[in-house]
């Protein structure tokens, strides 16, 4: 590690945890520093999830011409005789939120199964935590660095389909049950491709550890172009096909169909108030903000900076940075797309994500092969993995919708 | 190709973005409590009672307490008692009016009967829509005071309007001020008859006759 790299502030929040610890006496500093990094993962991403809900409103809005959530600001102490124009842009908003929540009777309909009703919104959140124990924040910032990281990660992060599964049975109603259903069809469609996408990159890192993989995409060519997965053609419609199935894993439009507020009410939603509902609409932002971790790790370099001149800023912001421009785009994703059908959603996934990611892994062993090659043939490196993402992508996309459009109105005129 | 529309969506969603910020007339949103929602001029909620002055409501109703709104009203929410004596009103007759003058606006259905009924261009329907009161009964009947809002009020929430029903007033004082002009006129001419001729004792039927003409052409 240079020193360049080590500056004050990248190493601030380590031994800040460090010196904490030693403080203690030995039997209780292994455990002491956990509990930190648990308190660390659950302030930061409490607070962020708390402004992920107002910028995702904010940010609808905006992509709507609407002007989303203004109106919130400080409590009107009376002291303040300014407050009725400070309203802070209506940042405020989570709080007041998470008051109304908390203060919202509790209903559990009379048929429901109660055990699985009570258990279902804190499994969910519980999952969706675990999986941020095995991303890397920052350098030397990985909570826990396993070998199989990446595995834990999918592992702790399908158990919440398992959770809204349960959600959807124990409410004992018909649209949370559909719901269920739904949840699970997609969870069977989508966690191959999204494995499947993110196979090419432990392929050619050669390693399951989340933090190897980032350490793998470090340096730069000519100090400006990173070594990043995304940068590569394989690297590029992987990542494509990790946003897709990402979408999909976390439930979001336009794969929200196990929510879908205009034909189920909500789903497994529907049976559940107050501060069971917070926990869900939590557990769906953390989920989201783990897999866009997991996508700036895998594809866009961790907590690499971009350019050779860049890494004086510290390695946590730039994760945080990029996490944040994932989320922008899903949620700009969501105001724009429509929701698509459950025969649509299993077709995408099995017609053209699956033999794509396929061949897409196919692709990345060519690259991890030739990764010896150097001169001209360099470039007729690039050119054969272009192709081999070009070519299918485009003959998979007009399979798809052979036979399949444009549709015809026989009733409605224009 | 594949995408494409996807990305052409995303485009549309990127200008609109942008566009919320430097494009005033995207937005459609009324900030309302600070921005006031102008009203179409035939926008009504509740009925008012026009007053000539503001000075002096109670004095200048135009409402003679006919009572063709109380008995017209389908959700029956105007409740009327008449007076005892009479005052001069708008055209200068001599008219009653209401001691008691109430809308239940919780029954009332805003469905402006009563402002189209009423011959004595008294009754209108105003614009007020901030009507919450904390006590449903007594908080949400609204007396002969609280009903009365001048003509200068009325002309600001409906300026056509009240300009009518004004030039219409107007006409008529005039038609009531010649009317009575020519009967002093004939009154005087008779008496100057009956001086001119005390002999003269069967004149009164001709003299009668004499101020009706006038009063068709009013």
């Amino acid at each position: 590690m240079s020193a360049s790299t080590d500056s004050f502030l990248e190493r601030a929040p380590i031994e800040a945890r460090d010196w904490l610890v030693q403080l203690l006496p030995a039997p209780l500093q292994w455990f002491t520093h956990h509990l930190i990094t648990i308190g660390a993962i659950l302030a930061v991403f409490g607070l962020f999830f708390a402004f992920t809900t107002v910028a995702e409103r904010k940010l609808l809005g905006r992509l709507q011409n609407r002007l989303g959530p203004n109106r919130s600001g400080l409590p009107k102490f009376s002291a303040l005789p300014w407050h009725l124009k400070h309203k802070l842009f209506g940042l405020t908003q989570p709080f007041a939120d998470a008051v109304k929540a908390l203060t919202k009777e509790d209903i559990v309909p009379a048929a429901a199964d109660k055990l699985l009703h009570f258990l279902a919104p804190v499994l969910v959140v519980a999952f969706s935590l675990l999986t941020f124990a095995v991303l890397p924040f920052g350098r030397n910032m990985v909570p826990v660095d396993l070998d199989a990281g990446l595995l834990y990660f999918f592992a702790a992060g399908s158990a919440t389909e398992l959770t809204i599964f349960m959600a959807g049975w124990a409410s004992r109603n018909k649209y949370s049950l559909l719901a269920a259903m739904r949840a699970l069809a997609q969870v069977i469609s989508y966690e191959l491709p999204l494995l499947l996408s993110v196979v090419p990159v432990v392929l050619v890192a050669g390693t399951l550890s989340t933090n190897e993989i980032v350490t793998a995409q470090g340096g730069w060519s000519f100090g400006i172009l990173p070594h990043w997965n995304i940068f590569t053609p394989w690297g590029f419609i992987g990542f494509l096909l990790f946003l897709v199935a990402a979408l999909a894993e976390c439930n979001r439009s336009p794969f929200d169909l196990p929510e879908a507020e205009s034909e189920l009410i909500a789903g497994h939603l529907t049976e559940y108030s107050g501060f069971k509902y917070a926990l869900f609409f939590m557990a769906e932002y953390f989920g989201l903000t783990a897999l866009s971790g997991l996508g700036v790790t895998l594809f866009l370099g961790g907590w690499q900076a971009p350019c050779d001149f860049l890494p004086f800023i510290p390695s946590y912001v730039w994760f945080m940075g990029k996490l944040v421009m994932m989320i922008v785009f899903f949620i700009w994703v969501r105001g724009t797309l429509l929701r698509l059908r459950i025969d649509q959603l299993t077709r995408l996934a099995w017609q053209f994500i699956v033999p794509l990611a396929l061949i897409n892994l196919g692709n990345a062993a060519f690259w991890a092969l030739t990764a010896s090659w150097a001169g001209p043939l360099q470039l007729v490196r690039l050119g054969v993995s272009l192709a081999l993402v070009v070519g299918p992508f485009i003959l998979l996309g007009r399979r798809l919708n052979i036979g399949r459009g444009p549709r015809t109105y026989r009733y409605a005129t224009s | 190709m594949l995408g494409s529309g996807i990305i052409k969506g995303l485009a549309v969603t990127a200008k609109n973005f942008v566009g919320s910020y430097f494009v005033p007339e995207r937005m459609v949103t009324e900030q309302y409590p600070e921005d006031r929602p102008k009203l179409p001029e035939n926008y009504r909620s509740f009925p008012l009672l026009v007053s000539e002055t503001a000075e002096d409501p109670m004095g200048t109703l135009r409402c003679v307490a006919c009572q063709i709104c109380e008995k017209e009203c389908p959700p029956q929410c105007i409740y009327i008692e008449k007076s005892k004596d009479k005052k001069p009103d708008a055209t200068g007759k001599m008219q009653l009016y209401p001691v008691v003058f109430a809308i239940d606006t919780s029954v009332c259905m805003s469905c402006g009967l009563c402002a189209e009924l009423c011959p004595f261009d008294s009754i209108k329907m105003d614009q007020v829509f901030e009507v919450a009161a904390t006590n449903r009964f007594a908080g949400l009947l609204l007396n002969r005071e609280q009903l009365a809002k001048s003509n200068a009020y009325y002309h600001s929430i409906r300026p056509v309007e009240a300009a009518e029903v004004d030039a219409r007033l107007a006409a008529d004082r005039q038609a009531a001020e010649a009317k009575a002009k020519a009967a002093a006129a004939a009154k005087a001419a008779a008496a100057a008859a009956k001086a001119a001729a005390p002999a003269a004792q069967p004149a009164p039927a001709p003299v009668a006759e004499a101020p009706k003409p006038p009063s068709p052409a009013a």
